[in-house]
């Protein structure tokens, strides 16, 4: 019998982990992927050269590279989903220790006051039940646990946080600023979670080797394994690991309480269960909806947590948009190391007023560029670039090595990645017809973008011709028109994916309530994006761990006094 | 590290340990913990042991023949040749790298083999020999029909002709600059341990810009890297 199982071990599986099991609680971790540790020479990728891979890194298996440390993908062998209406989503799942944090890009954004109560401003969507004030505490508690680098700016919709100083800009992100702010578009540095001081003897100090997507060695990022599980263990934790053991199930006593999971262990193919006092999901969104719109019973009928239909319902992802560019200031350059943290050192947070605007809610924009290490990609249709200067684009012979040359770290690309306002028509529910291959009904998704996004994503676009322009560059493909959506991403591909099991006041219109406690089972608790009631143009993990920490101290609070 | 690596490894436990068992019967083996050593084999970039099966059953396979292979070894060599620092593509194992990709990525098979008869057919009809026997003169007459499209067509509304040495050339490139050799050749200086502290002051100079105090003063003092951070209550860094 364990105090608590927790299922998933990414940002809010993690944080779980952690606060609970430094409390002195017996905690079960059950993940469905294997055990991974990037300190491990067999499972380790960094600082590993694009030679060493026989496809030289390319997408074929995992779909951000070879290299990526995520294991897993959009499409998962054995572990289908479904659509509905011929509607689109991409569902990124990745399997093991840490889970996506092992490779996610570290933008570690708080949402504002703002942002908790949205609908106050513009009438669309609905309200948190808490606010900012609610989260601040243990956003301050995340960065000085975690560590994130940034800087303070006094933005309203920006909250500063206590930082670790930033990196220096590279090249190309002194020629973004310098274009940008020709068209009063601010740039700040980025807030991103790699250690570039030290901040406790559970973490190593950034080396600069731009790998965060191929997880951390030294422990110098934020990766879930490394940060969170790893430590509490070391300082005596009572944890129990389940890895390659996937939950199909939470079980419930006559009285409708959880008393434990079901799961799969995928070693043998065999189901067991186990106990706890208390279960805490975390599986991802989706997966943790999947779980309990599985978890049917006489007393859940219609799945754990859904009499009132609202689990799976809002499901909701960033909006995004990108292009590149080439920069004929750019040509020419002289090489040195520039790799620095993985990522962007500096980044444009959302500027604008949408009063003034024909759609609501915002975006930031992501900037990248630079001498990168050559994968599998670089160098095709190596002086493309020719055409900008009349000159003869194709050809063969030793001419192609200074080609290569001349326009290495030439371009500059953006990614704007904004918010989209939840809805109830976009859901996940259960496939009835399909299962994957551990017996598990599978999800079937249901999603539409509306005129919202579609307009966000024209008004990236212009920003981005106006930017480029501004820096002296050339676009790089034609502007994506309105039958392509104006670029906008299918939804699921930022994976920013929250919402399914929101938080509220009112049963009738949320899952659970503001401790992200299910309404209808006071010993069962969801920390991952599930309870997001909307998601900011912010990636969504700094808030995934504020409000998994905030939920482990009261599921503390709530045991000591016996409460559940 | 090590040592903490140790410490993790031994509080770890197996996937089947303490679990209570559904239909009461135990699983036989704890196979986490007696799970056999990965084979040792020459990828060591942290491949699971699915994907070590899946690079060995690809490599296992054979695409090109011989005379193809041939043939690829010459192309490879006049698209990207020697200079007098750094040796040709072939000699960079580009041919070996594009029989793998052509395992790989399914799709790139038809197009370069076809690319290849087409080679062949057109050096056999002028020149009366196929392509990896006739003159480097001859080849390269050949290859100055098809090496530059059209800039007014898109690439997919090119002769097919003109579309496979645009592919070869684009895998050859990759290949070359993704090898050892040609990653030293491009001067790329990354992929080790550094402090990062800004761009120098050269470059800033050869391309105007330059660093502002209000920004750098926001930015990290790498000789105060290794003290721990502090902060006073209202975040401002102490240390």
């Amino acid at each position: 019998m364990y105090d608590v199982i927790i299922v998933g071990s990414g940002a809010g599986g993690g944080m779980a982990t952690k606060i609970l099991a430094d409390s002195g609680l017996k905690v079960a971790v059950v993940e469905a992927g294997p055990y991974f540790d990037p300190a491990d020479p067999e499972q380790r990728t960094q600082l590993k050269w694009p030679w060493e891979s026989p496809r030289r890194g390319a997408s074929t298996v995992r779909p951000f590279g070879d290299f990526d440390s995520a294991y897993g993908g959009w499409e998962i062998e054995g572990e289908p989903y479904t659509h509905k209406d011929g509607t689109k989503f991409d569902w990124f799942r990745s399997h093991m220790l840490g889970g996506r944090t092992n490779h996610w890009g570290r933008i570690s954004l708080r949402f504002s006051p703002r942002d908790f109560k949205h609908k106050d401003v513009d009438g669309l969507g609905d309200n948190w039940p808490i606010g900012y004030e609610d989260v601040k505490p243990y956003y301050d508690k995340v960065d000085k646990l975690i560590g994130l680098f940034g800087s303070k700016e006094n933005l309203p919709n920006e909250p500063d946080g206590f930082f670790l100083p930033a990196p220096k800009p590279r090249l190309h992100e002194l020629v973004y600023i310098k274009g940008a702010r020709k068209l009063n578009i601010p740039v700040i540095p980025s807030r991103m979670s790699m250690v570039t001081k030290k901040i406790n003897d559970d973490s190593g100090v950034c080396f600069y080797c731009g790998q965060c997507s191929r997880a951390c060695s030294v422990y110098a990022d934020f990766s879930s394994g490394t940060r969170l599980i790893f430590p509490a263990q070391k300082h005596g934790g009572q944890i129990d690991l389940f890895t390659n053991c996937v939950v199909r199930e939470v079980t419930t006593d006559d009285e409708g309480k959880a008393t434990g999971v079901n799961y799969i262990n995928k070693e043998d193919r065999k189901e067991y269960a186990l106990k706890a006092k208390v279960v805490v999901l975390a599986a991802s969104a989706c997966s943790s909806a999947r779980i309990l719109l599985n978890s049917k019973s006489a007393q859940h009928p219609n799945g754990l947590g859904n009499s009132s239909d609202n689990v799976g319902r809002y499901v909701h992802d960033s909006t995004g948009s990108s292009r590149a560019a080439f920069i004929p200031d750019l040509v020419n350059r002289k090489t040195y190391n520039e790799d620095g943290v993985g990522g962007m050192h500096v980044y444009t947070p959302w500027w604008l007023d949408n009063k003034k605007l024909d759609f609501p809610r915002g975006y930031h924009i992501e900037v990248w560029g630079g001498m990168g290490m050559p994968n599998y990609g670089f160098g095709f249709n190596p002086n493309d670039f020719n055409k900008f200067f009349g000159l003869k684009v194709g050809g063969y012979g030793n001419g192609l090595r200074d080609d290569v040359k001349k326009y290495y770290g030439s371009v500059l690309g953006f990614g704007g990645r904004g918010e989209s306002v939840a809805q109830r028509d976009n859901y996940c529910e259960i496939d009835p017809t399909t299962v994957d291959q551990f017996g598990i009904p599978v999800l079937r998704f249901h999603y539409k973008w509306t005129d919202h996004e579609r307009k966000q994503a024209k008004h990236m676009q212009q920003t981005f011709e106006e930017l480029i322009h501004s820096m002296g560059g050339e676009a790089l493909g034609s502007t994506p028109t309105k039958e392509q959506d104006y670029g906008l991403e299918a939804p699921g591909r930022i994976i920013h994916e929250v919402g399914t099991t929101r938080m509220g006041n009112d049963p009738k219109t949320s899952v659970v309530n503001k401790f992200q406690q299910l309404h209808e089972a006071d010993n069962v608790f969801i920390v991952d994006g599930g309870p997001f009631v909307s998601q900011a143009d912010k990636n969504p993990t700094w808030t995934i761990l504020a409000l998994s920490w905030r939920t482990s101290d009261y599921i503390i609070e709530q045991l000591k006094q016996q409460n559940i | 590290m090590m040592d903490r690596r140790k410490s993790i490894k031994s509080i770890f436990l197996g996937s089947v340990a303490g679990g209570m068992v559904l239909n009461g019967c135990k699983p036989e083996v704890d196979s986490k913990a007696e799970a056999p050593a990965v084979a040792t084999d020459h990828y060591s970039y942290g491949r699971t042991p699915e994907e070590k099966e899946q690079i060995s059953k690809l490599e296992a396979e054979k695409f090109f023949n011989e005379h193809e292979m041939g043939t690829m070894a010459v192309l490879c060599a006049l698209i990207l040749p020697a200079n007098d620092k750094y040796g040709n593509a072939t000699d960079a194992g580009v041919p070996d790298f594009i029989e793998f990709m052509s395992k790989d990525i399914p799709s790139l098979q038809t197009p370069l083999r076809g690319g290849f008869m087409w080679l062949d057919h057109k050096s056999n009809t002028d020149f009366g020999k196929e392509f990896k026997s006739i003159s480097e003169d001859q080849q390269k007459q050949i290859l100055d029909e098809i090496a530059y499209p059209d800039p007014k067509l898109a690439n997919s509304e090119q002769p097919l002709q003109v579309q496979f040495f645009a592919l070869m050339r684009s895998l050859t490139m990759t290949g070359y600059y993704t090898s050892e050799e040609g990653i030293k050749d491009l001067g790329y200086k990354g992929n080790s341990p550094n402090v990062w502290d800004g761009v120098p002051e050269d470059v800033l100079a050869q391309h105007g810009l330059a660093y502002e105090e209000e920004w750098l003063a926001k930015c990290v003092d790498q000789s105060k890297r290794n003290v721990q951070a502090e902060w006073d209550d209202e975040g401002n860094l102490l240390t």
